[in-house]
């Protein structure tokens, strides 16, 4: 049993917790970040669970993480890089396809052989999208004003809050018409949105995917529209909406971050999961191991969701009841599934050509909106979609380090699975069926795939909360609804990373501005801590 | 599936390719609306003086281009354009803008009527959603046919000329803004006499199957009159000279801006005369009478630049250095011999022959030169000769 002293402790080694501890560490202070597995990266890992392949195991591709903490960090030194999409396309039952390219013209007329008007309709959808993505886009950065606090900090905060809503036009704020569009897009359904600008089925379903990702949100679901926006304001650079494969998988992201952490002097114990943080008088000061190690600490932040921190970590008794029962009530159902899969060959799918771009992104297996508002009335009676909505890609397609030479590896991403099954739970045959499942619906679309099958990771919601410690496997921390947005993330009062417990944070996903690898909840974080201890660093995102 | 669609050509061709392919030896092509169309030929130096000299061939098929039909056609456009279009006959052509609610122009372009019940809407951007949008309720029917038409730009002193040596009868007395069908070597075709160079010229329409045709024709008296192949670069030359506008060149449009203050109304752009507040309900109505009411805080104007370095990209200010503008486009006219730009000034300076002052960087030898330069403000329209209007025109 020892003890160790240090300025800060970060327990969970994911991207938010990593940027977090980097940033601080780079303001000089003593910084260790304590993970339970035995690698960090939380949801942003690649492993080598079978010989030869890398799989990113969660998170799979990469738009979202905020430039300026890539570049604060020095990501790029530490082997990050980001392989920009080339396409994306949506595979009919029918035997077409429909198809996005890096190329705008190209994507015209892909669309025009569906519908002419919505190849035009969707250039108008892509402005009204940016605009929005371009008000968004500062707000990340921001620490949510306390709409209740007269501390000037907070008023301040709320000036420039309104400041993008109310500016003139001269000012580049928002006209009217903008405001209104903001208010309808954060309220909508996707499906009510994209009705709005598109005729053909496929059009809406290839779009309204982003809407349903990670969420336990149907694309008739109010709210669903703004899941959409949460996948566009990413960029690969400065293409906005668009997303990459992060070369040899996301965990080269986390892996990365770690090694520019201990460039700056901070500490990672991995394999050491956390009892319990040590508090009295409401105070926090440290934490116990598992093994019984003990960790002091001025600043104690967590990078857990707000569920794992406060129900599971921190005893109830140190607890205010109103926040106690606002933690219970926090949304955050897991709705996804995803399975890894080594593959000997590369799929030949019956609709795109070897060759075409469009086979090199994002794949979705879907024919319309109601079909997946289908998979989603499935998760509602607590079975897995009998038509899942899949989002496949092949990285190794465009990363070289991913497979051995001319195998390959699919990461697919499965909407709608839910936690708690109606018929029971979660038993190992049933993951195997699921997996099936998702398989056979894939296997209809290709003449060799279940052929070329060498391995496959099957998780669910269950495994991705036992392993990564997400609460019911949400990917997100949270579900991304209005009421669980900006001021009110994750808990209307404690929405500036703060808790009732007195030097004890949040940086996770479950702070504003919500999920995805992002990285903004963390150096938001970072700032509020370094603000409390009155220290200054001088970086691009801080 | 369209089976011409392969991710291997994102572009179009048009049916001029075979010809235009040929002659850009360059191989430096633009974007236009998803098909290839040459930069620039050979020199733009030459394809410019071709357009003003002799006469210039531009391969315009991408130009969008809407049939309207119906008994309700005119209204409908009339509900589109803030000009008056009610008494457009047959054969006559006009100039028209259309506004989004806010009174922001969207897009430019004409209208050619065919017969009362059948319109032609010509523009540079796609519009079939505005369109199809705004003709709801009307007796219309709004298909879009670029790509059945084969389209030529013919400009220049001599274009006249060679279509009447081409026997194309009665060619001459074919006024400005007006059409009517011909014939070139056995091919009909749909001639019009209006173009984007402000001077003497023709656009010739045709069916595709014909486009080799037409194309060979106009060059066959190439030994006595010589006629080139024109680029884009070329073209923006003649139109900056003529004072024409661009959208997403000299304003963004309303359908495209990101950034709501990038819109233009007309009157910002000098386009107030094709906006009549006195007809029936038209799309942005309402906005453009309270725009009117209140003074300008900006407008596009000429500007005459001492020195002859062209001022592309500048940013405009006053004598105390203060930004009062930028400019949207910008040459040394060979023509004229003058340093042109068009550009945007604050209120103070829109008066014709106000002083501003325009900051150039030009580049020489891997240096940029910053030039301080005067700038005074003129009439848009450069370059306006008398045989543009000519009737007979000249041959």
């Amino acid at each position: 049993m020892s003890k160790s002293i240090y300025d800060v402790a970060i327990i969970g080694g994911g991207h938010n917790g990593l940027t977090t501890a980097c940033y601080l560490a780079k303001a000089g202070l003593k910084v260790v970040v304590v993970e339970k597995q035995s690698y960090v990266g939380g949801a942003a890992v690649s492993r080598e669970i079978h010989p030869g392949w890398t799989y990113s195991n969660c998170s799979y591709v990469c738009s979202l993480l905020r430039p300026e903490i890539f570049r604060d960090l020095e990501l790029s030194k530490y082997g990050l890089q980001i392989i920009p999409y080339e396409g994306s396309a949506s595979m009919l039952d029918d035997g077409r396809y429909y198809a996005h390219y890096n190329d705008h013209d190209l994507t015209y007329r892909s669309i025009a052989q569906f519908s002419k008007k919505d190849a035009e309709a969707y250039d108008r959808f892509g402005k009204d999208v940016m605009r929005q993505c371009k008000i968004i886009k500062p707000l990340l950065k921001m620490t949510p004003p306390d709409p209740t606090s007269f501390a000037p900090k907070d008023i301040m905060g709320l000036f420039d809050f309104a400041k993008f809503f109310a500016a003139k036009d001269e000012l580049g704020g928002l006209g009217e018409k903008e405001i209104y569009d903001t208010i309808r897009f954060w309220t909508m359904s996707v499906r009510d949105y994209l009705e709005e600008y598109f005729e053909s089925d496929i059009v809406k379903a290839h779009l309204a995917g982003s809407a349903i990702i990670g969420t336990a949100l149907g694309p008739y679901s109010p709210g669903s529209a703004y899941v959409l926006l949460h996948h566009y304001m990413g960029e690969v650079d400065g293409t906005v909406g668009a997303w990459g494969y992060s070369r040899g998988g996301m965990g080269s992201i986390t892996k990365a971050m770690a090694a520019s952490l201990e460039a700056s002097g901070g500490e990672i114990k991995a394999g050491s999961p956390v009892n319990e943080i040590l508090i009295k008088n409401n105070k926090s000061y440290g934490m116990v191991l598992e093994n019984g190690d003990e960790i002091y600490a001025n600043k104690i932040v967590s990078n857990l969701d707000v569920k794992r921190t406060f129900l599971k970590v921190v005893e109830k008794k140190e607890l205010p009841e109103d926040f106690y029962n606002a933690v219970k009530k926090f949304k955050i159902r897991g709705s996804s599934g995803k399975l890894n899969i080594a593959l000997d060959d590369l799929p030949i799918w019956k609709s795109i050509p070897e060759g075409d771009p469009a086979g090199t992104g994002d794949l979705h297996i879907t024919q319309s909106i109601e079909e997946m508002e289908g998979a989603y009335d499935d998760w509602k009676d607590g079975r897995w979609s009998s038509l899942p909505y899949v989002d496949m890609c092949i990285p190794s397609i465009n990363d070289p380090t991913m497979a051995p030479q001319g195998k390959h590896y699919m990461s697919v991403f499965v909407q709608y699975v839910p936690y708690n099954l109606a018929d029971g739970g979660w038993t190992e045959e049933k993951r195997l069926e699921f997996g099936k499942h998702v398989m056979s619906r894939i296997g209809n679309y290709s003449t060799n795939f279940n052929d070329i099958i060498n391995h496959a990771e099957i998780r669910t919601p269950k495994e991705l909360e036992q392993e990564v410690g997400l609460t019911e496997g949400n990917i997100f921390q949270g579900e991304l609804t209005m009421d669980q947005l900006m001021f009110n993330r994750p808990i209307p009062g404690y929405a500036q990373y703060k808790t009732p417990i007195k030097n004890l944070y949040m940086c996770g996903s479950s702070t504003h501005p919500g999920g995805g690898v992002m990285g903004a909840p963390g150096a938001n974080a970072a700032r509020e801590i370094l603000r409390d201890l009155r220290k200054q660093i001088n970086t691009h995102y801080i | 599936m369209n089976k011409n669609l392969s991710y291997k050509k994102p572009l179009l061709e048009t049916p001029f390719h075979e010809r235009t392919s040929e002659a850009c030896y360059n191989n430096d092509w633009y974007r236009w609306a998803g098909y290839k169309i040459a930069k620039e030929y050979s020199s733009t130096e030459l394809e410019y003086t071709s357009m003003r000299n002799t006469a210039g061939v531009i391969d315009i098929t991408p130009m969008h281009k809407y049939d309207i039909k119906g008994i309700e056609a005119c209204e409908f456009v009339n509900k589109l354009v803030t000009r008056d279009i009610s008494k457009i006959q047959p054969n006559q052509i006009m100039y028209i803008i259309w506004c989004n609610e806010d009174g922001n122009v969207i897009d430019d372009g004409t209208v050619f009527c065919l017969k009362e019940d059948h319109l032609r809407i010509m523009c540079a951007e796609r519009n079939l959603n505005w369109f199809t949008d705004t003709a709801t309720g009307f007796n219309v029917e709004i298909k879009d046919i670029t790509e059945t038409i084969a389209a030529l730009a013919f400009q220049g002193p001599l274009s006249c000329k060679i279509l009447n040596l081409l026997n194309v009868n009665d060619i001459e007395n074919l006024e400005p803004f007006q059409f009517n069908n011909y014939q070139i070597n056995n091919s009909n075709v749909l001639i019009s006499r209006t173009g984007f160079s402000g001077d003497l010229g023709y656009e010739i329409w045709c069916d595709p199957a014909d486009a080799l045709n037409i194309w060979d024709s106009l060059f066959k008296f190439n030994r006595d009159y010589k006629v080139l192949p024109t680029g884009m670069n070329a073209l923006d030359m003649v139109r900056i000279e003529a004072g024409f506008i661009q959208p997403n060149a000299d304003f963004m449009s309303a359908e495209q801006a990101l950034r709501p203050n990038r819109m233009r109304n007309p009157y910002e752009l000098g386009l107030s005369w094709l906006v009549d507040l006195e007809k029936n309900y038209f799309t942005g109505k309402a906005a453009l009478k309270k725009i009117k009411k209140k003074p300008l805080n900006k407008k596009l104007v000429g500007l005459d630049i001492e020195g002859d370095k062209p001022a592309v990209g500048s940013i405009l200010y006053d004598r105390q250095k203060k930004e009062i503008g930028i400019v949207t486009a910008a040459m040394w006219s060979p023509t004229l011999k003058s340093n042109i730009a068009i550009g945007y000034v604050n209120k103070e300076f829109m008066k014709i022959g106000s002083t501003v002052f325009a900051e150039i960087y030009h580049p020489e030898e891997l240096e940029y030169k910053k030039i301080w330069a005067n700038c005074k403000v003129v009439k848009k329209q450069f370059f306006n000769p008398q045989r543009r209007y000519n009737v007979p025109a000249d041959i």
